[in-house]
């Protein structure tokens, strides 16, 4: 188990940086596509927040309740991939092919921007959630040694 | 002019690397290991792959190195120092021989920045003449993984998916 740092700079700091670690991996995410970046990328940074408020606050802060919830997530970002590619096939097209996700008022081009960011925030959620769960597994050792004693 | 922080940069990056296997205490070579990923990734972004150079820097620098850390945290403390035989007499002959080979492999390698390599003559002319007309995306880096080659990237997903939920069936024993 993790416990809370106990180093007050490492608190206002973690406090301070954690929100704009988050919404720099939001942003890496999102301009993939103009820029360097992408799904894989912005799900590590991402994930990364998360592991950074687990490693300062502990496990059983408030602040880490979104890196606990995000554990139950494991595959959605899979399932969001697949379902893209299985969108493309409902629309008469072959697997993964953007240019036949049914969206009426778009031209192809725009369609296949779509289908990009769509499956880099599938790539990003896998990321992001199996980063967490590698973190939590490596730490869970000592979980198990805590409920044993207490 | 590029010379000038060419060979530096190389040098860092073979000194870290080499610091990382020699020197004893584990804890210094996870934070070396992590300083070699950060040269590494200013060379890719020298050599123009900045998409590569920010997936390096952020895997190898930032989480590889929570992630050893983490493991050494885990471990008891006085399996930190390192205890190394010697190399053997194998070692000594075979892995000369492996590096003049690779050597001489690599004087076969195109020159940087050919344009008549085969890399960028069979199919790179056409993702880059036709990525944003096809798929509105001006970085083609993106649209190549995301679109074109899309399958290949679904199935890497799937790599790094498993290889969590490897990592929570072997490490989160309730025994």
């Amino acid at each position: 188990m993790l416990r809370p740092h106990d180093s007050i700079i490492v608190q206002t700091l973690g406090r301070f940086l954690i929100p704009v670690v988050q919404i720099f991996g939001l942003y890496v995410l999102f301009f993939g596509q103009y820029g360097p970046g992408g799904g894989f990328v912005g799900g590590v940074i991402l994930g990364t927040g998360m592991i950074l408020s687990v490693l300062i606050f502990g496990h059983d802060a408030s602040r880490s309740q979104l890196a606990n919830k995000v554990l139950h997530v494991d595959g959605v970002g899979m399932l969001i991939y697949a379902g893209v590619g299985g969108l493309c096939m409902i629309g008469g097209g072959e697997f993964l092919n953007y240019a036949n996700l049914e969206i009426p008022g778009l031209e192809t081009a725009s369609r296949r921007s779509l289908g990009i960011v769509l499956t880099q925030i599938g790539v990003a959620v896998d990321v992001a959630v199996t980063v967490v769960s590698i973190v939590f597994s490596l730490s869970a050792e000592e979980i198990v040694e805590d409920s044993a004693n207490g | 002019m590029i010379v000038s922080y060419e060979i530096p940069l190389l040098l860092l990056v073979l000194v870290t690397a080499g610091g990382a296997i020699l020197v004893k205490d584990l804890m210094s070579a996870v934070l070396l290991l992590g300083s070699y990923s950060f040269f590494l990734s200013l060379v890719w972004a020298w050599l123009g792959a900045v998409d590569v150079a920010f997936v390096e820097a952020v895997i190898g620098a930032g989480l590889a190195t929570v992630l050893f850390l983490l493991t050494l945290f885990g471990t008891n403390p006085k399996d930190t120092r390192l205890r190394r035989p010697p190399p053997s007499l194998a070692t000594l002959i075979i892995f000369p021989i492996l590096g003049f080979l690779l050597l001489y492999a690599a004087s076969d390698l195109p020159v940087y920045l050919d344009p008549n390599s085969p890399a960028s003559v069979h199919i790179s002319p056409t993702y880059l003449e036709q990525s944003y007309q096809d798929t509105h995306t001006p970085n083609v880096v993106t649209s190549v993984l995301m679109d074109y080659r899309s399958l290949d990237t679904m199935v890497e997903t799937l790599v790094i998916f498993a290889s969590g939920i490897a990592c929570a069936l072997l490490l989160r024993r309730h025994t």
